[in-house]
């Protein structure tokens, strides 16, 4: 928040808490007050292609014929530090226009202001992060909710304009941290209520309750049974691939029954849905296969004495082959814990093979508002239909987003294509996230847009590459501002 | 833990540190391994520098005095101590070496984690370094943010005393009473440098010049340590003899600095005339290129 003192605003994006006056900025240089408004104005950053070492950023025109090639040798104005007033009532900072091929193309660059926005996560475990629809908090307070279990993944869905704007103030400040570092690739520690405790970080694997996830499961319990029933055959009589959703049973499973596996009279706990294929063997958590099993005999009811017989051998494993237990049934019918024969080995280790790492990823998903889209153009619907039509194309820092179908610009970005610490915040609290739109001129001054706004690049190049500071050490250019005291 | 803190890895393989107003370019060389070390002890102790500050801020925009009270944090600490060795010869608070002994922190915490070849912290021109006996730095002086051309250069090695580098002028970020273009100032530790350029910054001057626009420094910065204190905002046509005048009153506070204040050298710039004053390392002005010498 701002406190207004005259005509000061007082900046609370740190704690040097400073008064700015109309038309200045604050001690960093790079938060301002605009008209009363705090507003912030880092550089620009000017991603060049050659020099980046963030990897690879796809193209951002529509027709690669025009760009290929020739786009890796000129820089992008990507909008990271553009900066941006709000509300967009006056053109974006920066409209950039580069002749490529002959053919005129403008960028629209521009920072916007999101408090509609969120990050949905997908979290690569089997483990039971807590039930659907609970809340998620991060420093105690509620940022976001669990959705769905995905194959091998668990959703969350965090921020959005409720949490940020409707909570409160603590809320919406963590909330907006939370997305800050979330987005920017940084580790943020969450919790689930009546769940678990999670450690997310874009690219890395989830730490969960203090462990760390290794795999993500090659298939549920059943499709493992279905994928090295083959490899079973014959050196084992039963297996159990023990799963929160699907446990599999060999010798019931079609997979089983095929290769001509024999009855084993075992008998599960749990709803059978299919044969050899059992739901809620087990109550969810962080045990084997998502279960909260740590003794898989557990979800076993017993042997009908009928079919089983002395010697009978089972091999239990978890989806990820990460927990398994070979056991050989005595003369009660008991099974007894007993080393896992090395022919068996092989299989196990196996399914850990399939599985792949486990990792959380981050999308980060706002809409560019109507007075956002006003400072691309003077008339804000036009951009939209221009977005629909494939005539603009949609950027995130240079990374490709994925535009939602149905009405406004709600996009959806990969936080790790784009460069570092490419997102900021203002205190309102809203989350400051890169954004350009790439249209060929024409197309441009077609949906009224700012054509006289326009810069040629090599200008904006030229212009932003003289920000640099006045000591040179050691021949390189450092690139921070002015003295800081 | 501070959550606003930014790390960033620069392309060529320096560090970018942010928080707040302060913006650090780092760079360690070594063994990789100690490299990393330095970067790792570097972050941890940046973290909370900057709430450190904050909690003292009112102590640090004061005028420093021989009554002023010892202040809690280390980096303020190193503030006090650099502006002491100054508060007999002009007004000057602790913040006159912010940037400096920031610098000279974080420099500390990373040759303190790791035995390195050489290291610099540049917090906006205000560079704190670390060499060993065999190793030097090449430094670049330029005259104006806006216009990166080298007016001189300077090269440090390990034999020699310099460990600190700063530069100050009326277009930096932080306000000046002077009119100097920029002035680099080689001394001991960074701290004093910095304390050190700001104070031979103001002395370039010429009172009351009619081309020079100045402003109380409270109406930019309603918290600035300077007050009233008028500040420079633009500088006017001035003539060559103008020029020598101000950089003379600048060069006589240099001299005072380096007989009586430890520091090593200092090189004033103003427009188109550079002064070099103490002996330093061997700084010296650029040879002015042909295309200057044509115009």
């Amino acid at each position: 928040m701002t406190d207004a003192v005259d005509d000061k605003i007082r900046c609370d994006a740190c704690p040097v808490m400073c008064y700015i006056r109309p038309g200045l900025t604050g001690a960093c240089d790079r938060y301002a007050n605009e008209d009363g408004k705090l507003v912030r104005v880092d550089p620009h950053v000017l991603l060049d292609r050659t020099i980046s070492q963030g990897g690879p950023i796809s193209a951002f025109a529509k027709d690669s014929e025009l760009w290929s090639g020739e786009l890796v040798k000129q820089p992008f104005v990507t909008a990271i530090g553009a900066g941006t007033t709000y509300p967009d009532y006056k053109p974006a900072p920066f409209i950039v226009s580069s002749q490529v091929d002959g053919v005129d193309m403008v960028t629209v660059v521009t920072e916007g202001i999101y408090s509609y926005c969120g990050v949905k996560l997908k979290i690569d475990t089997d483990r039971h992060l807590g039930p659907e629809c609970a809340t998620v908090r991060a420093d105690g307070e509620p940022v976001g909710h669990i959705t769905t279990g995905e194959y091998g993944s668990q959703m969350l869905s965090l921020g959005g304009v409720n949490h940020l704007t409707h909570g409160g103030k603590k809320e919406g400040r963590v909330t907006c941290e939370t997305l800050l570092n979330l987005s920017n690739g940084k580790p943020v520690e969450l919790t689930v209520d009546g769940g678990a405790s999670v450690v997310v970080e874009a690219g890395k694997a989830p730490i969960i309750n203090g462990g760390l996830e290794q795999r993500m499961r090659v298939g549920c319990g059943s499709a493992t049974i279905g994928m090295f029933a083959r490899q079973w055959f014959g050196k084992v009589d039963e297996v159990v691939v023990v799963d929160d959703h699907i446990t599999g049973v060999l010798s019931e499973h079609q997979a089983g029954k095929l290769i001509g596996a024999r009855d084993t009279g075992i008998k599960m706990k749990g709803r059978r849905s299919t044969p050899g294929r059992y739901f809620h063997v087990a109550e969810p958590g962080t045990g084997w296969g998502g279960t909260n099993v740590r003794d898989p005999l557990d979800i076993v009811a017993g042997f009908n004495p009928k079919v089983a017989w002395p010697g009978m051998t089972l091999l239990m494993v978890s989806t990820t082959g990460e927990q398994h237990a070979f056991y050989r049934l005595d003369e009660a019918l008991r099974p007894i814990e007993a080393e896992l024969p090395d022919n068996l080995k092989e299989s196990v280790e196996r399914i850990t093979e399939n599985c792949e790492p486990a990792l959380c990823t981050v999308l980060f998903m706002a809409g560019a508002g109507g007075s956002l889209r006003a400072g691309v153009t003077e008339n804000p619907v036009r951009l939209t239909r221009s977005v629909r039509e494939s005539l603009t194309t949609v950027t995130a820092g240079g990374a490709p987003v994925y535009v939602w179908p149905g009405g406004g610009i709600t996009f959806m970005v990969d936080v790790s294509l784009l460069p570092r610490n490419a997102f900021g915040y203002v205190p309102t609290p809203a989350i400051v996230a890169p954004i350009e739109f790439t249209l060929r001129l024409e197309d441009y001054a077609a949906l009224g847009g700012h054509v006289e706004e326009a810069r040629p690049l090599e200008e904006v190049v030229r212009r932003h590459a003289e920000r640099t500071t006045n000591v040179f050490v050691n021949g390189a250019i450092p690139r921070a501002g002015r003295r800081a005291s | 833990m501070s959550a606003r803190a930014q790390y960033t890895r620069l392309p060529d393989g320096r560090r970018h540190f942010h928080d707040g107003p302060i913006d650090l370019i780092l760079q360690a060389f070594g063994a990789d391994d100690a490299v990393e070390a330095a970067y790792a002890a570097a972050e941890r102790r940046f973290a909370s520098v900057l709430d450190e500050l904050c909690n003292e801020l009112p102590l640090l925009r004061a005028p420093s005095t021989p009554m002023s009270p010892t202040p809690e944090g280390r980096v303020a600490r190193r503030m006090s101590r650099a502006v002491r060795r100054f508060e007999a010869f002009h007004f000057i608070t602790p913040m006159a070496a912010v940037a400096g002994a920031v610098a000279e922190e974080i420099l500390e915490a990373m040759t303190g984690a790791a035995d390195l070849a050489r290291a610099f912290v540049n917090n906006g021109g205000d560079i704190a370094l670390h060499l060993a006996p065999d190793e030097r730095f090449s430094i670049g002086m330029v005259g104006s943010p806006d216009r990166p051309a080298l007016f001189g250069r300077a090269t440090i090695s390990g034999q020699d005393a310099t460990r600190g580098v700063a530069t100050s002028g009326w277009g930096g970020r932080s306000f000046s009473l002077g009119i100097a273009d920029a002035v680099t100032v080689l001394a001991r530790d960074a701290a004093t440098a910095d304390a050190a350029a700001t104070l031979i910054a103001n002395a370039v001057e010429l009172p009351g010049h009619a081309a020079i626009v100045r402003r109380p420094a409270r109406e930019l910065d309603p918290q600035s340590d300077l007050g009233e204190r008028l500040v420079t905002c633009d500088v006017g046509a001035l003539t060559s003899a103008e020029i020598e005048a101000a950089l003379a009153r600048g060069a006589a506070l240099a001299q005072r600095f380096v007989d009586l204040a430890g520091i090593e050298a200092a090189a004033l710039r103003l427009r188109d005339q550079i002064k070099i004053v103490g002996a330093g390392p061997t700084l010296a002005p650029r040879e002015r290129e042909l295309i200057h010498a044509q115009g």
